[in-house]
């Protein structure tokens, strides 16, 4: 591990160490917040009951479809407004104001457009999370040199062979930080969907645990939850830090 | 001042016609946008290369030297005239044998150097034991041997210049066209690089056009210099350097050499003044 690795581990675990000795010590109220230690319990619970999994299984599908047709339509809409500028010139101060917008207000007439089940849920992960893959698409698009696309040009590539040898692994980078993005913003659009607006879902049994004083189950899911973003944001991290290393952080 | 250098290729194109490019009549005119009206940035120009001669083109700041680079490629059209490449007309595609080099970095971020030299091989289907040979070679010759697997992020600016350099090289270029290929480098590597370029020109045979902004760049490395006008760049004066073909970057501290680049700074210098919008 890097010197700066384990700093940061450092830094956390002494945090961790500090909330639970504060919770020991009953420096804060620990009917508002429990020890870590007991977190951890309350997570191990939660996963050996498999009462949750469901539950789960529910939120990581949500996440997943919403990503995917995220990415797709973000990518799409990027490279639509790299090729046609004047759809870019139209869509330009919509873009800039986009998250501005609080997407949640449109649950109901998704409610209306999709029926009372998951799409509603996804098609607000969607709308969050496309965006930031579109305009990221877009960057990477726009920065690709010139004189990369006339090398291509004199090596005799098509257009096709130009776009798919030259022109994406060349913006490869800035797409990835677009798909990094979208999987944040797809994991908070679905889970704060669920904790307000659901039945079902991780983020509606952390709300119905906390509505119910379920200190151990609430802090247990909300651990679970972290584990796993901090684990898929770690994944995605690692193999961006790949790419930045051949590419020198172009 | 030495002996103008015969230019005798020493490549296996001794069958090709003596006129490697010609330039009739061109002009290249932008079109206008919205109320900015049309630009016209280059010509009408006149232009025969000779088979094998290294031929720089110099000129002020937005003269057009890469306009003419590009036409010259095949990458724009010309609004007018005909451009011919081993006598065949250059439409909108880059002719077969023609290589170049831009200024910009425009190595293969994600492929190893030798993966960037072999990459237009590979797109020509050339077998992979072939591929391998000539690849080996071109990175022998340009220096990069211990560089064969880094990715270019692991170069030097002046070693990236010289992947971009093999890369051009190992397609086997009759006509190299080097849009001011060591802009971005300092004064010391440019005149190294300068030399490996004439070790290029005299070993290939190719037929070298350099565009530069660099007088001494453009004194050291060709046999002709043709100087270009203010916008729309047009040539004003060939320059014969009068260099023997083997020579290297020493030649800057012969006397003639600032006699050579005398002459270009006063066939240049009104237009420069031109250029900038200057009247003195």
């Amino acid at each position: 591990m890097t010197r700066a690795g384990s700093i940061r581990l450092g830094v956390v675990a002494g945090c961790v160490a500090a909330l639970e000795l504060a919770c020991r010590m009953r420096w804060i109220d620990p009917v508002s917040v429990i020890p870590p230690s007991k977190m951890a319990l309350g997570a191990w619970k939660v996963i050996a009951s498999g009462e949750y999994a469901h539950d789960m299984l529910l939120t990581l599908e949500n996440v997943a479809m919403a990503l995917g047709i995220a990415l797709v339509l973000g990518f799409s809409g990027g490279v639509l407004l790299h090729r046609f500028a004047r759809l870019r010139r139209a869509a330009d101060p919509l873009l800039a104001s986009y998250y501005a917008v609080p997407t949640f207000i449109f649950y109901p007439l998704f409610i209306v457009l999709f029926g009372l089940n998951r799409w509603p849920l996804v098609a607000i992960g969607v709308m969050f999370a496309m965006v930031a893959m579109a305009l990221n698409t877009l960057n990477g698009f726009e920065r690709v040199s010139p004189s990369l696309r006339k090398t291509a040009r004199v090596m005799g590539l098509s257009p096709f062979r130009e776009t798919f040898l030259v022109i994406l692994p060349a913006c490869a980078p800035y797409i990835f930080t677009g798909v990094k993005l979208a999987v944040v913003y797809a994991f908070i659009a679905v889970i704060a969907g669920e904790f307000v607006l659901a039945g079902a879902g991780f983020g509606f049994k952390i709300a119905f645990a906390y509505n119910n004083f379920d200190n151990s189950t609430m802090y247990g899911l909300m651990t679970i939850l972290l584990l796993v973003v901090g684990l898929v944001n770690g994944a995605l991290t690692a193999w961006e830090r790949r790419l930045h290393e051949r590419t020198g952080g172009r | 001042m030495p002996e103008i250098a015969s230019g005798a290729p020493t490549g296996a194109h001794s069958a090709a016609p003596p006129i490697a490019a010609r330039l009739k009549g061109v002009t290249r005119v932008y079109p206008g946008v919205g109320r900015h009206p049309p630009v016209q940035a280059l010509g009408p120009l006149d232009l025969e290369l000779q088979r094998g001669e290294f031929f720089a083109v110099v000129g002020p700041s937005g003269c057009g030297k890469s306009t003419l680079l590009d036409l010259i490629a095949g990458l724009s059209r010309p609004t007018e005239g005909v451009i011919e490449f081993e006598g065949a007309p250059v439409t909108d595609r880059v002719p077969e044998g023609v290589g170049v080099v831009f200024q910009e970095d425009a190595s293969f971020h994600w492929l190893t150097v030798r993966d960037n030299v072999a990459f237009g091989l590979r797109r020509q289907g050339v077998a992979e034991r072939e591929i391998a040979e000539r690849v080996g070679h071109a990175i022998a010759f340009m220096g990069l041997r211990e560089f064969a697997s880094a990715y270019p992020a692991q170069l030097s600016g002046g070693m990236r210049q010289r992947l971009c350099i093999a890369r051009t090289l190992v397609l086997r270029p009759r006509l190299l066209l080097l849009d001011e290929p060591f802009g971005a480098l300092d004064q010391q590597t440019r005149l190294l690089m300068g030399d490996e370029v004439l070790r290029l020109w005299r070993e290939t045979g190719a037929t070298v056009l350099l565009i530069t902004h660099a007088l001494d760049e453009a004194a050291m490395l060709a046999d002709r210099v043709g100087l270009m006008s203010a916008r729309p760049g047009c040539f004003i004066d060939m320059v014969a350097t009068g260099w023997p073909r083997e020579r290297d970057s020493t030649i800057v501290t012969r006397p003639e050499f600032g006699a050579v680049t005398a002459r270009l700074w006063s066939s240049l210098r009104a237009e420069s003044i031109k250029a900038m919008g200057t009247l003195t």
